[in-house]
């Protein structure tokens, strides 16, 4: 087994075991996506318009929630120490874990997405691209955050830090998969949008796992 | 800071040396400097006469610090099972039982960790001594939270090792029962 496999079927299975946070990040995505209709009323023109923002937002917060835990136990608890110490790359193991970190929040917010986005009246082809455009940027969302999540490890007030941290770097996922959506939903093309988001993902693969690495590293010398 | 200076030792095959000093006098910091998760100042590490290659002295080193690593969400076989994975050792069916009735656990296999006590979960760890062939053991206070029986079996544990021409550092206040071969007196 390798280290990416590792990591990934442990966390997976470790959140399996404890599926309260999961189950905490998808609720409270549903929940905020449902009050917005509620507060701003049934006008159709008026949701339809602030639909895919809110839902990309929603999404942002939902995935936020989920990143403070995502080294931070495995730091306290000592499992850091012995993956790191393991034979296997510390990049294998790291990217395993951001990736079974996108399967647990990223991947469920995407496909519950163009359900919730029903409340917003918005058309087929908008779900679509909204959805899709969900699929290419959690991971970069997972990516970023990890960044985040491992650079604020042992830190004092870790989690306002890692707010202050995070959010800011979460705007350009945010302006360009919500940009595909209400271009889209303007009938102009999304493609500009989602390949844009799909270059900061490519980056963002080949760049954010040596930056978590680099911070695990300083968080436990 | 400088938390020690002049500290040199080695071990042979076979051998053991002791950590000791009082608390604060830099006994963790020197274990986890010569695992290479910590960056000493100054000075080397040799393994095998010479400088080691990381992850070929990852394979050869069990670390085992304050905290056991071990998942409160997961099962006593499931924590061993995940730690002997990361360590890419395959066991045999047979020997993965015996370790456990070995350290006490049989009873408590398909118990979530969360439920085990601090002795129980240091258990968790020995069963690791027991399976990792890894030729150097460095072991930071390995007998906190176990009982006699426990501390019997550690014992036990590190003779196997040593006679088996292996090499162990350990940091400890309690006295154990196999003569290490060299103290390292930290502090004052």
């Amino acid at each position: 087994m390798n280290g990416f496999t590792w990591a990934f079927a442990r966390d997976l299975r470790i959140a399996w075991r404890h599926p309260g946070e999961t189950l905490l990040v998808i609720a409270f995505f549903a929940l905020v996506c449902t009050l917005f209709p509620l507060g701003i009323g049934a006008e159709p023109r008026i949701l339809e318009r602030v639909g895919p923002g809110v839902i990309w937002v929603c999404a942002l917060l939902a995935a936020f929630l989920s990143l403070p835990a995502m080294f931070a136990a495995d730091y306290t608890d000592g499992s850091l120490e012995q993956m790191t110490l393991s034979p296997h790359p510390m990049m294998a193991w790291a990217s395993g874990k951001i990736a079974a970190h996108w399967a647990v929040t990223g991947l469920p917010l995407t496909v519950l997405s163009p359900l919730l986005a029903l409340q917003y009246g918005l058309d087929g082809a908008t779900l679509g691209t909204l959805a899709f455009g969900l699929l290419i940027g959690t991971p970069l969302l997972s990516l970023l955050g990890a960044a985040c999540s491992a650079l604020t490890l042992g830190a004092r007030g870790g989690g306002v830090l890692l707010a202050l941290l995070a959010l800011p770097l979460f705007v350009p996922v945010l302006i360009f998969g919500a940009g595909a959506a209400e271009a889209q939903a303007a009938g102009v093309s999304p493609a500009p949008h989602l390949s844009l988001l799909g270059a900061g993902l490519l980056a963002g693969c080949v760049a954010l796992p040596p930056a978590v690495c680099a911070a695990i590293r300083i968080a436990l010398d | 800071m400088r938390l020690f200076r002049d500290v040199s030792f080695a071990a042979q095959a076979g051998e053991w040396v002791e950590v000791r000093g009082p608390n604060g006098s830099g006994k963790t910091t020197l274990l986890r400097g010569l695992a290479g998760l910590t960056r000493l100042e100054a000075g080397e590490v040799l393994w095998n006469g010479a400088p080691p290659r990381a992850d070929e002295f990852r394979a050869d080193v069990l670390y085992a610090g304050h905290a056991a690593g071990v998942k409160d969400e997961l099962t006593v076989e499931e924590n061993l099972q995940v730690a002997l994975a990361l360590r890419g050792i395959t066991v045999q069916a047979g020997a993965f039982d015996e370790a456990i009735a070995r350290v006490g656990l049989a009873r408590r296999r398909r118990l979530p960790a969360r439920r085990l006590s601090a002795g129980q979960r240091r258990r968790i760890g020995m069963a690791r001594l027991v399976l990792d062939p890894a030729p150097l053991w460095i072991l930071d206070e390995p007998l906190t939270a176990l009982d006699a029986d426990g501390e019997a079996l550690f014992n036990a544990l590190l003779e196997q090792h040593v006679a088996a021409g292996r090499v162990a550092v350990i940091a400890t206040h309690q006295p154990l029962a196999a003569r290490p071969a060299r103290e390292v007196r930290l502090g004052a």
